[in-house]
């Protein structure tokens, strides 16, 4: 290699170590916005600011879906495993809306700390598995749906 | 002759205008026909014999289109930028040539990805589009392939253009770990790796082997437009070459 190339290269590498570093820092700093979503634990705690919309996602409770007879709304819980929030919606789920399914909502908290969704979206696992594994996964009690531990 | 010195008299010897252009052609038929077949294999392994999946049925099915265009749209760019900064290094041609036929393949595998993923995620997110880091990072990628090719075919003078574009190249890769990290870094609504985790793969093995079968006929295709394109390209690079004129002269 020439004395020539050999400076090129320095440079050509200086300009891909010093954008990663930058471009690095930024995203570290803009961190909160990037996500999509707050989990429940966030928002129990209140780190969502207050009066805004939002997303938030987690994981359906196991048994807190309950229909509003007559109606389109729908109560449920979302969970992160750690904590709860009540969730109410007036609209058309998802096919994959289910208990123990991933789920992101765009809404805001009212007075009472229920989280008004008027958009439900499924945010389905990476998993693919035919019917049968999946079926014995479960009774053999795999835990591709952990959500037990809640407090 | 050590190991150093083959691989470098290799480099060289690809260098060489006339000898790759040979290489290219000799190559290409074979390419074409390993496309087809693999093609045609993973298509129906995927489509055909694959089991449906657990969740979201038959639809999961676009994953043999969506995943290996998403890969190689992300494969095409490092392609890109590797022979960029090989060129701004050692003002190598061929690597500026195959840098420039990249681009268009790249952007089409980027446009694939995100329109698949896009009818993917109507049935099963219940949206065509999200804002989320997986998403939006990938449309950028579309944009940087874009700003490529406008960017070379804005500057008239060919090395000038070659140098503006490689450094356009370099920047625009360090897009491609944050498109693949961001759904680990970040939360999205754009599911986690099933693949790439090589010692537990979250895909089942029948499932698997088709898609593996998707990825390479990818790859092999784009091999087979890049011997194209470039092949081309170095003709009207080179015409005033003797290469060329004893290659036109012969047939």
């Amino acid at each position: 290699m020439s004395p020539k190339q050999k400076q090129r290269l320095i440079l050509v590498s200086l300009l891909v170590v010093g954008l990663g570093v930058g471009i690095g820092l930024v995203l570290m700093a803009l961190n909160e916005n990037i996500n999509l979503f707050f989990t429940p634990s966030q928002v129990v705690a209140g780190e969502v600011p207050p009066e805004q919309r939002f997303r938030i996602g987690g994981m359906v409770t196991m048994g807190s879906v309950e229909k509003l007879d007559g109606e389109l709304t729908v109560l449920f819980k979302l969970n992160d495993s750690v904590k709860e929030v009540q969730l109410k919606y007036a609209g058309i789920l998802p096919d994959l809306f289910r208990e123990g399914q991933g789920i992101v909502a765009e809404g805001k908290l009212n007075e009472e700390g229920v989280f008004v969704a008027d958009q439900v979206l499924a945010k389905h696992d990476e998993n693919y598995m035919p019917p049968e594994v999946e079926h014995a996964l479960k009774t053999s009690g795999g835990d591709y749906y952990d959500n037990e531990a809640i407090e | 002759m050590s190991v150093k010195d083959k691989v470098w008299l290799w480099f060289h010897r690809m260098a060489s205008p006339a000898y790759f252009y040979k290489l290219a052609g000799q190559l290409l038929p074979w390419c074409i026909v390993a496309t087809i077949i693999l093609m045609l294999v993973g298509l129906v392994g995927g489509l055909v014999f694959a089991p449906a999946d657990y969740q979201q049925g038959d639809g999961f099915r676009i994953i043999y289109v969506h995943v290996p265009a998403a890969w190689m749209s992300m494969f095409v760019y490092m392609v890109m930028a590797v022979n960029s900064a090989i060129f701004l290094i050692w003002h190598i041609k061929l690597s500026d040539i195959v840098a420039r036929s990249s681009a268009i393949i790249g952007a089409s595998f980027t446009f694939l990805a995100l329109v698949t993923g896009s009818i993917w995620g109507k049935p099963m997110w219940g949206t065509w589009w999200v804002w989320d880091a997986r998403l939006t990072s990938e449309l950028l990628l579309l944009f940087l392939y874009l700003g490529y090719i406008g960017l070379r075919s804005a500057i008239d003078d060919r090395r000038v253009a070659g140098k503006a574009g490689s450094i356009l190249a370099l920047v625009g890769a360090i897009n491609i770990p944050i498109i693949h990290y961001s759904v680990v870094w970040w939360n999205t609504l754009h599911q986690a790796p099933s693949v790439s985790k090589f010692d537990n793969p979250s895909i089942e093995i029948n499932m698997l082997v088709p898609l593996l079968c998707m990825a390479i006929a990818f790859k092999l295709f784009y091999l087979c437009i890049l011997l194209i394109n470039s092949r081309s390209e170095l003709l009207e690079q080179e015409k005033r070459s003797n290469w060329v004129k004893e290659l036109v002269t012969s047939s």
